[in-house]
C-alpha cells in the first residue's frame, strides 16, 4: 500500500486491452482492412488497361492499304473488324464504337487513298483522341518520301515514373480506414463502455480518467497502425505502390496517420457523447464519415468536382490527409513539405476536441 | 459494542437528485472485520449510500470516513484499500476472465497471479472463458474476485445473490464467510432477510432513505419477540429450500 500508484502501468494495462479486444471485434477488422484492401483490389485491378480507342472497319472498307496496316500498330486504337453497317450504326449511336473508318482507292492518281472518318456525339472525348492520332498517321505517312524543308522533329520521351491507379487510390483508402476506425471505433467503445458500466467498475479502481482515455487511444491508434502497415505492404508488393524513398516514406505516412486518427477520434468522442443509444450511433458517424468518405478525394480527385462543389471538399480534414499522404508517399515530400495539410489537420483536431470535452459523458 | 473500532463512519449522510431525496441523514458506523448488511426494499437507497462510501457519487453532505480517510479529500486513498462489486457492472469486451484480471491489476497498479485469483472463487477452470458465457452465480463470484485484486481492507457486495439459485447462494456465503475470516470487513446489500439471518453480523434496515433500526439479527429477532410478536403459523425445524438444497446437494456445481 505504500509504493505510490503508478498511472503509467493502469495505461498500459488498458491499452493492452483494449487491443486485444479490438483485435477480437469483428466490426473493427472489416472497417480497418477488409474494406480497404477490397477497393484496392477492385481498383488494383481496373486500373491496368489505360486509354482505347475503339475505331470500327466499315465493311465495305479496303483493307490491305498503309493505313489500316499502320492503325494496327498503334496501341491507342483497337481495330474492330466485321461488323455490319448496322451494328455500327448501334454502335456510334451508343458510344460503344468511338469512331468508324472506311478506307478506299481514289479512281484519281493522287492521292492514292480516301479515308472517310466518322465520328459520334457519344464519344467526344476518345474521338478527339483518335483525330489527333490519325492527323499524325496521316502526316508521317505523306511525308514519308520527302525531305522536310523547314524543320524535322525529333521526338523522344524520358522514363518517369509512372502514376498508377494505386497510387492515388492507396492513400485515399488509407484515409478512409482511419477515418471509420477513429469515429466508428471510438464512439463505439466510449459509448458501449460507459452503457455496460465497464468505465463505472473503473472509476471504483484508483484508475484515473487521462489514463482511461490514452489507453484507449493508444490500442486504437496501435490498431490502426498495424492496418495501415498491411495495407501499405499490399499495396506495395502487389500492386506496385509507389514508396518513393521506402522505408522512410512508410514512417512519414504512420506519422501522418497518427495526426489523421487522432483528429478523427475527437469526432468518435463527440459521437459517443451526443448519442442517445447505440442504434443512433451509425447514423451520426455516417454523418460524419459519408461526405469525407465522397468529398475527400477518397476515388476521384477533387479537380474533377464541379467548382461550386470544391470549397466543401477543401473544407473537408480527410482532404488534406489524403492529400498530404499522396504528396509523401508519390512526390517523395517530408512532412515539413505538408505542414500546410498537417496544420489544417491540426486546427480541425482543436475545433473538434475543444466540441468533445463539451458533450462526453462518462455516465 | 465498544470490543470493535469503526472502519466507516457514516454521518448524516444526505443526497438529493433534483426532485426527490435518496438518502435522508443516515448515520451509522462498521466495524472491523464484521459482515455488516443494509436491507431493504428496492429504491430504499441502499445502492446510492454504497455508492457514495465507494467515492463513485457525490454526497450532498454529511461526513463518511472510510479507515481514516475522508471521501470528500481522499477518494484516491479510500479506492485503494477498498473492493467494489456494482449490481449490474459490466465487463471489457471480447476478453477472457484471466485477461481481465490483469487489466484490473493494472488498474489497481499490484502484481497478482490471475489463476491465484480466480482459485479463490473456484473459476479456474473458466479461466479462458469470456465474462459473457458464465452463469448468474460465476459472474457474482468473478465479480467478488476482482474485488479482492488489491487485497482490500472493506470489500462492498451490492445484491450479489439476487437472481441466484439456492445452491448458487449457498456457494456465495460460503466464500463471503471465508474473505471475512481471511481479515477483511465485508458491506452486502440484499433483500433476502434469511440470507442477512445467515451472513451478516449486523443489519441496518434502510426505508425511504433512513435507518429504522440497526443491531445483530439475534437482537433484532428478540427485540420483535419481547414486544408480544408471535408468528401466525409455527415454524417447523426445516423449511422447503432446506429441502431443496438437501435433495439437490449443495456442493459446487458445473453451471452455478
Amino acid at each position: 500500500m505504500s509504493k505510490p500508484y503508478n498511472n503509467t502501468k493502469a495505461t498500459l494495462a488498458l491499452a493492452k486491452a483494449s487491443f486485444r479486444s479490438i483485435m477480437r471485434s469483428p466490426s473493427a477488422v472489416v472497417f480497418t482492412l477488409a474494406f480497404p484492401l477490397i477497393f484496392i483490389l477492385v481498383f488494383g485491378f481496373l486500373g491496368k488497361g489505360g486509354v482505347k480507342v475503339d475505331l470500327a472497319i466499315a465493311p465495305e472498307s479496303d483493307l490491305q492499304n498503309p493505313i489500316i496496316n499502320a492503325l494496327e500498330q498503334i496501341s491507342v486504337v483497337h481495330l474492330l473488324k466485321d461488323k455490319d453497317t448496322a451494328e455500327l450504326k448501334k454502335g456510334l449511336e451508343k458510344g460503344t464504337i468511338d469512331a468508324v473508318i472506311n478506307v478506299q482507292k481514289n479512281d484519281e492518281t493522287t492521292p492514292a487513298y480516301l479515308a472517310n472518318v466518322q465520328y459520334t456525339s457519344a464519344s467526344i472525348d476518345k474521338g478527339t483522341i483518335l483525330k489527333s492520332v490519325l492527323n499524325n498517321l496521316m502526316y508521317t505517312l505523306n511525308s514519308k518520301d520527302i525531305k522536310p524543308t523547314i524543320a524535322q522533329l525529333n521526338e523522344s520521351i524520358v522514363q518517369g515514373r509512372i502514376y498508377r491507379t494505386i497510387d492515388f487510390i492507396l492513400p485515399g483508402q488509407l484515409g478512409f480506414s482511419l477515418l471509420s476506425t477513429g469515429v466508428f471505433g471510438t464512439a463505439f467503445v466510449f459509448f458501449s463502455l460507459r452503457q455496460t458500466l465497464v468505465i463505472k467498475r473503473f472509476f471504483a479502481t484508483p484508475v484515473s480518467r487521462a489514463s482511461i482515455v490514452f489507453g484507449e487511444g493508444i490500442a486504437r491508434i496501435g490498431f490502426a497502425l498495424c492496418g495501415a502497415v498491411f495495407i501499405i505492404l499490399i499495396g506495395h508488393f502487389f500492386f506496385h505502390f509507389t514508396l518513393i524513398h521506402g522505408i522512410v516514406t512508410v514512417l512519414n505516412m504512420l506519422l501522418l496517420a497518427i495526426i489523421g486518427l487522432i483528429v478523427f477520434m475527437g469526432f468518435g468522442f463527440v459521437v459517443s457523447g451526443i448519442a442517445k443509444s447505440e442504434s443512433t450511433i451509425p447514423p451520426i458517424s455516417n454523418i460524419i464519415t459519408l461526405p469525407q468518405f465522397l468529398l475527400s478525394g477518397t476515388f476521384f480527385s477533387i479537380d474533377a468536382f464541379p467548382s461550386w462543389l470544391q470549397p466543401i471538399s477543401r473544407a473537408l480534414p480527410l482532404t488534406y490527409l489524403n492529400d498530404a499522404m499522396r504528396k509523401v508517399a508519390f512526390e517523395g515530400a517530408g512532412l515539413w513539405d505538408v505542414k500546410h495539410q498537417i496544420l489544417i489537420m491540426v486546427i480541425w483536431g482543436i475545433g473538434v476536441y475543444t466540441v468533445a470535452v463539451k458533450v462526453f459523458k462518462w455516465e | 459494542m465498544d470490543k470493535t473500532n469503526a472502519i466507516i463512519s457514516v454521518k448524516e449522510l444526505v443526497k438529493k437528485y433534483d426532485d426527490f431525496t435518496a438518502v435522508q441523514g443516515i448515520s451509522f458506523d462498521v466495524y472491523e472485520n464484521e459482515i455488516f448488511g443494509l436491507l431493504g426494499p428496492n429504491g430504499a437507497g441502499k445502492t446510492t449510500t454504497l455508492e457514495i462510501i465507494e467515492t463513485l457519487r457525490e454526497k450532498t453532505s454529511g461526513n463518511i470516513i472510510v479507515d481514516g480517510y475522508s471521501v470528500d479529500k481522499d477518494a484516491n486513498k479510500i479506492k485503494r484499500i477498498i473492493g467494489v462489486q456494482l449490481q449490474t457492472a459490466g465487463y471489457y469486451p471480447n476478453l477472457n476472465l484471466v485477461e481481465l484480471m490483469e487489466l484490473f491489476s493494472g488498474l489497481y497498479g499490484v502484481d497478482i497471479k490471475p489463476m491465484e485469483m480466480l482459485e479463490k472463487v473456484n473459476l479456474q477452470d473458466k479461466a479462458k472463458s469470456k465474462y459473457k458465457a458464465l452463469s448468474g452465480g460465476q459472474k457474482q463470484r468473478f465479480s467478488i474476485a476482482t474485488t479482492l485484486i488489491n487485497s482490500p481492507k472493506i470489500i462492498f457486495l451490492d445484491e450479489p445473490t439476487t437472481g441466484l439459485d439456492p445452491q448458487a447462494r449457498r456457494n456465495l456465503w460460503d466464500l463471503i464467510i471465508d474473505i471475512r475470516n481471511n481479515g477483511t470487513t465485508v458491506v452486502i446489500t440484499t433483500h433476502y432477510m434469511d440470507e442477512a439471518e445467515q451472513l451478516c453480523d449486523r443489519v441496518a434496515f434502510v426505508e425511504r432513505g433512513e435507518i429504522i433500526a440497526l443491531d445483530t439479527p439475534d437482537n433484532l429477532i428478540d427485540n420483535l419477540i419481547n414486544s408480544g410478536f408471535e408468528r401466525t403459523k409455527e415454524v417447523k425445524k426445516a423449511n422447503l429450500e432446506d429441502v431443496f438444497i438437501h435433495l439437490t446437494g449443495k456442493e459446487w456445481r458445473e453451471d452455478n
